[in-house]
């Protein structure tokens, strides 16, 4: 499927500080990204990903590289003539502008008749579900109410792309549930490219069409959650999205050898099998197939247990099983056990 | 509130106004007392030579407008008079804008240094703040007298053949007590504008604002206590000004301050001069109830 | 490739006016710094290098005269005007808030609301009375006024150090046995110093450069170095001037560095 594309990072490069104490906060970083995805930059804080967002934005130019908005160039354009808006962390409401005020202030800046301001701010507000508060002071307003205006008045610009830096993370959990919920109703009526920035993978897995995982200014991995969960490229990506059991391997031509001797079949290349904790089968020993294992730890976690285990010797493990109440069976410290791999589940990965 | 609490309370708002009182008398002596007097002397009669009778009488008040003809008795507008409120006011207005006009960019600069560059930065416009009034107006006068430093270099370099004669004038004045009081307009304004929050900045920009409708639309309207309270702090002073109309407009171009000078000098009418003083307080009062309004008037939101 | 940021802060010329205005700002003052130490009888002719005008100021009786007098003023006012602030600043903070505050604030900031035309001639009239009555001439006046106007110079840092000072040491005193008398001696009042120190020195400063209030109130031969320069300006002036007001604007940058350090520190 070849989508247009809506923004395109080139090789940049954006680096702080001069000569040998510069530091490159985004290191040759390329990505296409289509028009009307929602697209996650995913990451532990300092990866770039905001810095990346600020470039799109136009709040700060590369050091090297371009950067591409619906094929045109505008890496030397400032953020005032580019069609992109920003949804801010801090929101950055204008404190003496009323909500219908803060909403209609792109449209006025660009010099749109009256009408079509009022009219664009009444669809906003309709949209955000925020009719009441137009005349209100943004400072009366709560957290939730006031990221409904900063997304309103983002968007009543009908930009072409919408920047949203963290906007979720002044949220308690309740009300982030369900403005994750209200953003990707609102991405696929507006049809609007958004590219979302966090370090919640959770968040990202549950709303993104496609990540993009960044580590120390370099993109790690692109790909869609799914295959991201289940197929990452290297260690980091790995670890940063859900739990994995890192097992050191040799490569054999049966598949890869473990240190107990043990061979696994596995998929890629490289010298590190990994496989998610849900993707192990605990079992009665001694039938023949699966690895020798010996429960160190149980730990309770409600829907689940988490079985820590050793192997032969002694190289540790971590097993997600149903709980005992679902019908899973009970582990005790001590027990010996059988553990095998689902079907596909182990895949070789470099460091 | 228990009795206990109540005779605590008590016992601290008496020791509240002890410790006061020394100042409190000191000022009322000094400073606040005064003032009444000056209200009294409004009401009398000038002696003939110089100070008052006591005669009630209102010529003082009336004084300020009117001036009696020697001749018949009756009163006209003095228009002696009202050339000098009204070249007060004029220069006074004058002066906070042309202080506004170049206090705004430097507080906005001062303020957008980096931190470790700021304190320079502020001390250097604290300076001329505390030097002597007399000493700036002496350092003015200086640069635009006939024979000055901004004559001498125009001259020199061809622009001019003549030196303009500044001094003694209107011009000379303005210029004068733009010099003298621009810090008090810059304080303020940083105080506000260091206190504004940059990333509103960027919003403004992400929604295609250019730099003048961010000017425009955002930080101004955002900083507007500062710059009322600059202005306040530019005009009140303006108005009653003595030193700097002195110094550099000769005896001629007389201001408020000088008027009533005159009053006590050579002009031998105490009373008119004591009504004119009063006249000055009940402007600046005036002024600084419109500051407190317009500070306050930020917190209530409107419909 | 541009390696820059999108100045969120930059606006157009701002810096340029800014720069200009610092410029213009102390051009004069460093006009007359040098003209200071002019060789020549000239404010605005240089004639070379002289620190005559400083010796010949440091001679002349009434500069001698004028100087003894703004000193011995400016001391004794900053005194007197401290020590009541001192007291002030400990009624109107860090107790309940009584009924007369706003009333106290008002009375003891009046002088910075009030042109000082208006009180210079209120006291004018005031002293003229008490001086036919008494017959007393002294600096008495010039002091009791000074003290006046500058307290509440040194009332707001006094008063701003007060409310920033962590009350718990107090309360530590009181637990371990020292009565309110003792608990100011030995913990409020050292506490306090650098705050009392800056509002005295601003006082002094204050009253230093003090011109329409003194010109008004002041007897014959009671002139202060402002006034006399004031008078001065009247006739030829010469960069006797200058010199004078050189130094004064040296004491008076010492004093403000001073006063810098003593808020910065920040505990």
């Amino acid at each position: 499927m070849t989508q247009k594309v809506a923004i395109t990072a080139q090789n940049v490069v954006k680096a702080f500080g001069q000569g040998a104490a510069a530091v490159r906060a985004l290191d040759d970083v390329s990505v296409d990204i289509a028009t009307g995805e929602f697209f996650t930059l995913l990451g532990p804080s300092g990866c770039g990903k905001t810095t990346l967002l600020r470039l799109i934005a136009g709040f700060e130019m590369p050091t090297a590289g371009k950067i591409l908005i619906d094929g045109a160039d505008v890496t030397d354009k400032p953020p005032n003539r580019r069609p992109v808006n920003t949804v801010f962390q801090s929101y950055a409401l204008f404190p003496h502008l009323t909500v219908a005020e803060n909403i209609g202030f792109g449209l006025k800046m660009q010099g749109r008749p009256k009408a079509e301001v009022a009219a664009t701010t009444t669809e906003m507000l309709a949209l955000v579900k925020l009719d009441a508060m137009a005349d209100r002071k943004t400072s009366q307003l709560s957290g939730g109410q006031q990221q409904r205006v900063a997304l309103a008045r983002a968007l009543a610009p009908r930009p072409k792309v919408l920047l949203l830096d963290e906007p979720l993370s002044a949220l308690d959990l309740k009300l982030r549930k369900e403005m994750q919920v209200e953003l990707k109703r609102l991405q696929t009526e507006t049809g609007i490219t958004f590219i979302f920035v966090t370090h919640d993978q959770e968040e990202a897995l549950t709303m993104s069409d496609r990540i993009a995982v960044m580590s120390a200014g370099r993109i790690q991995q692109i790909g869609a959650p799914r295959d991201i969960y289940t197929r990452p490229v290297n260690r980091f990506v790995a670890s940063f999205i859900g739990e994995t059991n890192f097992l050191p391997v040799t490569a054999t031509p049966q598949g890869a050898r473990l240190s107990t001797g043990d061979v696994i079949a596995a998929e890629g290349e490289g010298s590190v099998l990994i496989v998610r904790p849900e993707q192990l089968r605990l079992g009665p020993p001694g039938l023949g197939a699966g690895l020798a294992a010996k429960v160190t730890n149980v730990v309770y976690f409600g829907t689940d247990i988490h079985v820590n285990l050793s192997l032969a010797d002694d190289t540790l493990l971590t097993a997600r099983v149903p709980s005992p109440v679902d019908g899973g069976a009970d582990f005790a410290t001590g027990q010996a056990v059988a553990v095998t791999f689902q079907p596909g589940a182990a895949r070789l990965i470099r460091e | 509130m228990s009795p206990a609490e109540q005779s605590q309370r008590k016992r601290s708002t008496r020791n509240g106004w002890l410790l006061s009182a020394p100042a409190l008398t000191l000022l009322f002596l000094a400073a606040s007392g005064p003032l009444l007097i000056v209200l009294v002397y409004s009401f009398l009669t000038p002696g003939q030579y110089g100070n008052v009778i006591w005669d009630f009488s209102f010529d003082g008040w009336i004084g300020i407008l009117y001036t009696r003809d020697i001749f018949d008795g009756t009163m006209n507008l003095a228009d002696a008079h009202l050339t000098i409120f009204w070249r007060s006011v004029k220069l006074s207005l004058m002066t906070t804008a042309l202080t506004f006009a170049l206090g705004f960019p430097t507080a906005w600069f001062i303020a957008t240094r980096p931190p470790a560059q700021r304190a320079m930065w502020l001390f250097l416009i604290t300076i001329p703040f505390w030097t002597n009034l007399l000493i700036r107006t002496f350092a003015i006068n200086e640069v635009i007298r006939n024979e000055g430093l901004m004559n001498t270099v125009l001259t020199g370099i061809g622009l001019i053949s003549e030196p303009i004669r500044l001094i003694n004038t209107d011009t000379a004045v303005f210029i004068g007590m733009a010099y003298v009081y621009l810090p008090l307009m810059v304080l303020p304004l940083f105080a506000a504008i260091d206190r504004f929050d940059m990333k509103l900045l960027e919003a403004g920009y992400d929604l295609y604002a250019s730099r003048l409708q961010v000017l425009r639309h955002v930080i101004m309207p955002i900083v507007k206590p500062g710059i009322v309270a600059g202005s306040i702090l530019v005009f009140v002073p303006s108005l009653g000004a003595y030193v700097t109309p002195r110094v550099l407009g000769g005896g001629k171009n007389m201001m408020i301050g000088n008027f009533i000078e005159l009053q006590f000098g050579q002009g031998r009418n105490w009373p008119l001069g004591a009504a004119l003083s009063m006249a000055l307080l009940l402007i600046v009062m005036a002024a600084l109830l419109v500051y407190v309004r317009a500070s306050t008037k930020g917190s209530n939101p409107h419909g | 490739m541009a390696d820059r940021s999108f100045e969120v802060s930059r606006l157009p010329g701002f810096a340029t006016v800014a720069i200009a205005v610092f410029v213009l700002l102390y051009l004069p003052i460093l006009t007359l710094v040098i003209f200071s130490f002019n060789s020549g009888p000239s404010i605005a002719v240089w004639q070379g290098w002289s620190l005559h005008w400083y010796t010949d100021a440091w001679n002349n009786e009434a500069v001698k005269g004028a100087t003894i007098r703004s000193l011995i003023i400016a001391t004794c006012a900053s005194a007197i005007a401290t020590s009541v602030a001192t007291m002030a600043a400990l009624g109107t903070t860090r107790r309940a808030a009584f009924g007369g505050q706003t009333f106290i604030y008002v009375v003891i900031n009046q002088p910075l609301m009030v042109p000082e035309i208006v009180t210079a001639v209120a006291l004018l009239i005031l002293f003229g009375v008490v001086k036919q009555a008494t017959g007393y001439q002294g600096l008495g006046y010039l002091i009791l006024a000074h003290a006046a106007f500058c307290t509440p110079f040194a009332y707001l840092p006094i008063r701003a150090r007060l409310e920033g000072m962590d009350l718990s040491l107090e309360t530590a005193a009181c637990d371990l046995y020292a009565n309110p008398w003792q608990t100011f001696r030995h913990v409020t009042l050292p506490l306090l110093a650098p705050g009392i120190a800056a509002g005295a020195m601003l006082a002094f400063v204050i009253s230093l450069d003090d011109v329409v209030i003194t010109e008004f109130v002041k007897s014959g031969g009671q002139d202060t170095l402002p006034t006399y320069m004031l008078g001065q300006m009247r006739r030829a002036i010469t960069p006797e001037v200058n010199a004078i007001s050189t130094a004064l604007l040296g004491l008076t940058v010492v004093l403000l560095t001073l006063f810098f350090i003593l808020t910065r520190k920040k505990n």
